[in-house]
């Protein structure tokens, strides 16, 4: 598509849409090393889940089980934020990768720092805590690192960048929905986003509005554990939202997805803030929340599971996956149908 | 998109008012609107302006009246009677 | 109570299929296929879009975005003024919807990237606290209708300070609704007026339309009910031959009125003929500044040289897009062979594409007219 690729890389290359996955698929995927082309299996032959795929994760055979790992780098600006910071973040974040694939036993995570120079030392520290009450919760532990300082204007404070490794013995892809599936998601929709736009702008709001970060892992072995094979795709709705994930799961499972609006689970502040910021909930990130896919006939179990879990009380089935128009969301607002349109990326910059 | 934005009157300073929007308070300027304004009334705001205040008996008002346009000619004497309870249910609730 | 809660009211989505139900009860009743009706505003298109309206409607009746895109009917030489302005070095400040939109040969954004200074403001307020902190010449490219052109009023009124100019593109809605009557290409029985619009002019300046042309108007606001119920109430008037003007927004909207903003209104500004971008002249659609404000209105206070952008050659897309038909209702967004393929939100060619309350924006933020009633 033209105005994609360009010369030179521009902030939409990073916003987590078309953008980025059209550079992503000439710059990184053109003669990878593993040969990985199109689709969940590459030419490895080994049935791994590589680069292409393009999944929160890579999965990798390991005798009958899969070692799952992944990567992020954090940019989030501003880096402390009501609800967290990008300490928090960076753990959740690469907690929740893994989780995404079902592997919900973290082994190790490793942390690599990037500080401009005088940066106070204060808020490094606040950071280092953040984190590890993060891996606390997750159960994680971070076992290999890397800082490095770069001179002052060179770089934004600071960028951390998280790896995780899992063993599974199931990995959940992002692509397993089938028609009459049923698309769960753990809880309200939007927080994150709205609450760094909110910091941003110094919106006071009444009321609380706070990003929900918070590592998953706990949460989703919960659901993995309420029916056997019944959760059968699952992505956490980051950069782009609900929006962009439930068109990825749409246009990598074949399917369409119907939406129904009235049942996403909104906090009043959240709904207050997009509304005047003309920003929908749909299309902005969230940090402690993910998308499931589950067979409906296990979808109660798996429902009953999320609410009784602190992180899932506000869980909610959204939606069905249907037969027809592979690759579009067709949202349902209660009045009528409309497309839910793809939104190229998130809205906001530097928002995970 | 804030074109015609209904906010609740806060303060009221001249012809500057603080108005809530949903929990979120802006300045609005009050030079065109055509009634006295009051901390505690609504108005609408156009680009910074408020063109109107609104009166909170009119929005109760205003959801009777799409009541009474659900009511076909042909229809039963009871319909009208629980459109008369809609609308005095929608007058009660403040 | 949670301020909140108000406009939720107008959202409930039980009442909206009842309101729904009842336009189809009327579309049979009144017996044509289709029954067209118009309405004249980017946020009742927005409206109609964002909660899928459209879906609800009965399949007779077709409900047409008219010429209400302030942005988008802001005219090729109005849009070159500004650009011309700009690129002699003048700083502008405008809203931001108009910044991409291309006159004859560029836009303001492209004059920006040659170094021209162009600020985006989203009140007039900001333009005069602009001219207050500097010396440099600032120039306020106004475009709007009249519910916009009121808030330029008030500036105007208000003293500003000598640096200040204003470069009106301000445009009056009910003069269109005329030549959209008058086209022999129009089937259109009703309109859907604009309540906001209407929160200033009143209701009775729809009056004369509806005397001339036997079509009924009703004001209506923008909250999904609002909207639903407006049309219910036009299908009334359409079906039993009886062309009113009704009052949908009650809680807004008087006859008269505001009285105050109308009397600043013309004060300030008079009605002028102009061209409205693809809709051709429109008497007395446009408003410049009066006389005496001529020490205020940038079209006298400089000489804007547009020769110079007329030399550039038109880009060859720009031939092909049909944003005219689409803007006076006799074409959809889907009839462009531009549209969605070499005309997005990301380039656009036309100025339906660039605006927010462009009708091929909002099909192609909304996805247009699908029909998803049989999905799933």
């Amino acid at each position: 598509m033209t105005g994609l690729i360009d010369e030179r890389i521009g902030l939409r290359h990073g916003a987590g849409g078309r953008a980025m996955r059209a550079l992503i698929e000439r710059v990184f995927l053109d003669g990878a090393v593993d040969g990985a082309v199109d689709g969940a299996v590459d030419g490895a032959g080994d049935g791994r889940v590589g680069l292409a795929a393009m999944d929160d994760g890579a999965a990798i055979p390991i005798g009958d089980r899969w070692l799952v790992i992944t990567t992020d780098s954090h940019v989030v600006q501003p880096i402390f934020f009501p609800g967290g910071d990008i300490g928090r973040l960076a753990v959740a974040g690469t907690v929740n990768d893994l989780a995404m694939m079902g592997a919900t036993d973290v082994l190790a995570l490793t942390c690599a720092v990037v500080l401009e120079e005088g940066f106070p030392r204060a808020d490094l520290e606040r950071i280092q805590a953040s984190m590890r009450d993060a891996c606390r919760e997750a159960g994680a532990t971070v076992v290999a690192g890397d800082t490095k300082v770069m001179g002052r204007g060179e770089l934004d404070g600071i960028v951390l960048n998280t790896s995780g490794v899992a063993l599974t013995d199931r990995v959940i892809p992002d692509c397993g929905l089938r028609p009459q599936d049923l698309i769960v998601v753990t809880g309200s929709i939007g927080d994150h986003g709205l609450a760094i736009m909110a910091a941003r702008h110094g919106l006071a709001l009444e009321g609380d509005l706070r990003s929900d970060v918070a590592p998953l892992n706990d949460l989703v072995r919960r659901a993995l554990a309420a029916a056997d094979g019944a959760v059968v795709a699952m992505k956490d709705p980051t950069r782009g939202g609900l929006a962009s994930t439930l068109h990825e799961m749409a246009a990598k499972s074949g399917v369409g997805i119907v939406l129904d609006e009235t049942q996403v689970p909104l906090t009043p502040e959240v709904r207050a803030a997009g509304e005047l910021l003309g920003i929908d909930p749909l299309h902005v990130a969230n940090e402690g929340k993910a998308v499931l896919g589950v067979r409906p006939a296990a979808a109660a179990a798996v429902l009953a599971a999320l609410r009784a879990h602190p992180l899932g009380q506000r869980a909610a089935i959204v939606g069905r996956a249907v037969a027809e128009r592979p690759g579009s969301v067709i949202l349902d607002t209660g009045f009528g149908r409309r497309l839910l349109s793809e939104p190229d990326g998130e809205p906001m910059p530097r928002i995970c | 998109m804030c074109l015609g934005v209904p906010g609740r009157v806060v303060e009221v300073d001249g012809l500057l008012a603080i108005v809530d929007f949903w929990g979120v308070r802006r300045q609005v300027r009050l030079d065109v609107v055509d009634e006295p304004v009051v901390a505690g009334d609504y108005v609408l705001n156009h680009v910074g302006f408020a063109i109107r205040r609104i009166p909170a008996e009119d929005v109760e008002q205003t959801l009777a009246l799409y009541e009474t346009l659900l009511a076909a000619p042909e229809e039963d004497p009871m319909a009208a009677d629980v459109h008369g309870e809609l609308a005095a249910a929608g007058r009660k609730r403040t | 109570m949670n301020s909140a809660a108000r406009p939720l009211e107008f959202r409930d989505p039980a009442r909206g299929r009842a309101l729904a139900q009842t336009l189809g009860r009327l579309t049979r009743e009144i017996g044509r296929d289709p029954v067209s009706v118009m309405h004249v505003c980017g946020s009742h298109e927005q409206a109609i879009a964002r909660f899928g309206l459209r879906a609800s409607f009965p399949r007779a009746l077709d409900v047409i975005m008219g010429p209400g895109c302030p942005v988008c009917v802001t005219d090729l030489p109005e849009v070159d003024e500004a650009v011309a302005l700009a690129l002699q070095g003048v700083r502008v400040a405008t809203y931001g919807d108009i910044v991409r939109v291309r006159g004859t040969a560029c836009s303001l954004a492209d004059a920006q990237a040659e170094g021209a200074r162009i600020e985006v403001v989203y009140s007039v307020t900001q333009a005069v606290e602009l001219a207050r902190r500097t010396d440099d010449e600032i120039v306020f490219f106004a475009t709007g209708f009249e519910t916009t052109a009121v808030a330029t009023a008030a500036a105007v009124l208000d003293d500003p300070p000598p640096n200040l100019s204003v470069l009106s593109a301000h445009k009056f809605i009910p003069p269109v609704m005329e030549i959209v009557a008058e086209m022999p290409a129009t089937r259109v029985e009703g309109f859907l007026a604009a309540g906001h619009a209407a929160t200033i002019t009143g209701w009775e300046v729809f009056e004369p339309f509806v005397a001339r042309h036997g079509i009924p108007v009703v004001v209506a606001g923008f909250e999904p009910l609002d909207v639903l119920a407006g049309l219910v109430r036009l299908l009334e008037l359409i079906r039993d031959r009886t062309p009113r003007v009704v009052n949908m927004y009650p809680r807004c909207v008087t006859r008269q009125g505001n009285r105050a903003a109308q009397e600043q209104l013309w004060r300030v500004f008079r009605a002028a003929g102009g061209c409205w971008r693809g809709i051709a002249h429109v008497p007395n659609g446009n408003l410049r500044l009066r006389d005496e404000w001529a020490h205020l209105d940038a079209r006298r206070r400089f000489r804007i040289d547009v020769a110079r952008l007329w030399s550039q050659v038109p880009p060859a897309l720009a031939q092909q897009c049909i944003c005219g038909d689409i803007m006076a209702g006799i074409a959809s967004p889907s009839a462009c062979a531009l549209f969605g393929s070499r005309c997005t939100p990301e380039a656009p060619v036309g100025a339906c594409m660039v605006s927010s309350e462009g009708t091929c924006r909002i099909w192609h933020e909304y996805g247009g007219h699908p029909d998803l009633g049989a999905t799933g």
